[in-house]
């Protein structure tokens, strides 16, 4: 193949409108329905409690819940609260913002393994109140509630995650 | 098994940043360019595959059928497929049933992505990807899925960011070579890690850029191969797999799906031992990890050991297993579904010996190229050989 066709644009080509083109803002809003067992996590959340679920056949406890086993395909019903606490399975220090504009105060979002789960059952959330340049795989973390007034059922019921 | 399956022509267009063509347009550019690489008509071909990723870029609803006619498609059996990153090249497992099945003698595979079209940053369009409820609340942007797996990798293996810059470095000069690249450049391991950090441990030079481009091949059976080309390009394997969406939970220092995935192409293909059988492999290099990750779950090397066939020298295109030859998504550039399928076509391009410059030094007479996508959850794999 000898001819690769394609025109480059520059990004100066596209402020100054140097060709043209058509833009659209589109008005898109959703309202997801938070499902059974998505539902009763939530409502652990408000509590100020983290909720797992159990299989009953290969009995593992998983987080964050569902109404079923991925594994043994069977309906699972039996909630069970975990511990506020966790392990750090992996983060990141996060500089930037979706569009990629600086963020002057880096996030935290990290993997947290809760304790009571099966090991390796984690959530993501975010880790605060540490210098970004103390965390470490492994490390001890603990849930920072809102106050219970605050809570709305919602997975920023827990502020973040810090290292205790 | 089937109809034996061949690739018989291939064409792209270049991998840019912004194209002032239209998604369709580019569709069409690969499309005719492929159709030309072996003589063949529209009217000679069956039916058509269109691979393209989420309609949120584009701001089209079905962009499928909005592609259709730029694609071949018009007045024909067509059919869309999509699992994200992984597109590219599970759009050529797509075509290889309707072939091997018997249901078309010949057929059409197009990717097309068009993502600069997104405002502000495409990265946007990919926030839907979070769980809407347990995820998105946090604020998270695309680069923390990939920060996350790339740390938990260099966690469990103790691999350094030097080791891993190797990759960019690699591939960005590959694809100084390559007529349709991007981003070709020539980079040291200083530069990747004296890049702005994004999300640590990922920095700019780390990451593949942002793309518009398409990319098509046509495929045919064993009776008709021979109609279009001298050397037609048979898939020997092809595999997919699907890991779990709650991503959480996986240990994510090791990509299964895609060891998975490629079992099932290994088995089909015949081949029990991929580290003496594969000459060639185009793994899929969105970021500069991924590369080692996937040769990892390839089966190409044992865990945790892919940094040091890097750092050897046996990636390289006189090496003795050449990776990404092509530049890659790193040096290419990586228009989605578009990205998955020109890794295909590398290996096409290098089994008959068409790669020019890039051409590697041995002889290759099996390949393999490879994509991954979703939230960290599809491996597709496709066997070539001569």
């Amino acid at each position: 193949m000898k001819n690769f066709f394609a025109t480059p644009l520059k990004d100066e080509d596209f402020k100054k409108r140097n060709f043209c083109y058509e833009a659209w803002i589109g008005n898109c809003f959703y309202a997801w329905d938070c499902g059974k067992a998505i539902g009763r996590y939530l409502e652990g959340l408000k509590e100020g409690k983290i909720l797992g679920v159990k299989c009953s056949k290969c009995e593992r406890i998983m987080v964050p819940p569902r109404i079923f086993c991925e594994w043994c395909f069977v309906l699972v019903e039996d909630f069970v609260e975990l511990k506020d606490t966790g392990r750090i399975n992996t983060f990141s220090i996060s500089y930037i913002t979706w569009d990629m504009k600086r963020l002057e105060k880096p996030q935290i979002p990290a993997v947290i393994e809760i304790d009571g789960a099966s090991p390796g059952y984690g959530i993501l959330h975010l880790v605060s109140e540490v210098d970004p340049k103390e965390v470490k795989v492994g490390m001890r973390v603990k849930a920072v509630w809102k106050d219970e007034k605050e809570r709305e059922g919602k997975i920023t019921d827990i502020k973040y995650f810090k290292p205790y | 098994m089937g109809r034996r399956v061949a690739i018989v022509g291939a064409g792209m267009t270049k991998f840019v940043r912004r194209a002032k063509e239209t998604g369709k347009e580019l569709a069409y550019y690969a499309a005719k360019a492929a159709l030309d690489s072996c003589g063949a008509k529209l009217k000679d071909i069956d039916g058509v595959v269109i691979g393209s990723a989420p309609d949120t870029f584009d701001g089209v609803h079905m962009k499928g059928e909005y592609l259709s006619c730029g694609a071949g498609a018009f007045g024909k059996p067509y059919l869309r497929c999509y699992v994200g990153g992984g597109t590219g090249v599970f759009s050529v497992a797509v075509g290889w049933y309707y072939i091997a099945s018997g249901i078309f003698d010949t057929c059409l595979v197009v990717c097309e992505e068009k993502m600069s079209s997104y405002q502000p940053h495409p990265q946007g369009a990919f926030l839907t990807i979070f769980d809407h409820t347990t995820e998105r609340p946090l604020g998270p942007n695309l680069l923390w899925i990939f920060a996350l797996e790339m740390h938990r990798y260099m966690q469990t293996y103790g691999i350094k960011k030097e080791e891993i810059a190797l990759v960019a470095v690699k591939n960005k000069k590959n694809a100084l070579d390559h007529p349709a690249a991007q981003i070709a450049q020539e980079i040291t391991v200083q530069d990747v890690l004296n890049s702005e950090v994004l999300c640590y441990p990922v920095q700019r030079l780390d990451v593949s850029p942002v793309s518009d481009g398409a990319c098509a091949i046509v495929m045919t059976n064993e009776y008709l191969a021979r109609r279009f080309t001298d050397k037609p390009v048979w898939v020997s394997g092809v595999g997919w797999c699907l890991d779990t969406a709650y991503w959480t939970n996986r240990d994510l220092c090791y990509p299964r799906y895609v060891e998975e995935a490629a079992r099932m192409a290994y088995k089909m293909a015949g081949i029990r031992n991929p580290r003496r059988e594969i000459d060639v492999v185009e793994p899929y290099d969105p970021f500069d990890y991924k590369e080692l990750h996937h040769l990892e779950g390839l089966l190409l090397c044992d865990r945790g050991e892919a940094p040091q066939l890097l750092v050897d020298g046996k990636t390289q295109r006189d090496g003795e297993l050449p990776v990404c030859p092509s530049g890659g998504l790193l040096g290419v550039g990586n228009p989605i579904a578009a990205a998955g399928l020109m890794k295909v076509i590398e290996i096409f391009w290098q089994l008959r010996g068409e790669a020019g410059k890039r051409q590697i030094a041995k002889k290759a007479k099996r390949g393999l190229a490879q994509a991954w996508g979703d939230l960290m959850q599809v491996g597709t794999v496709v066997i070539l050989e001569i």
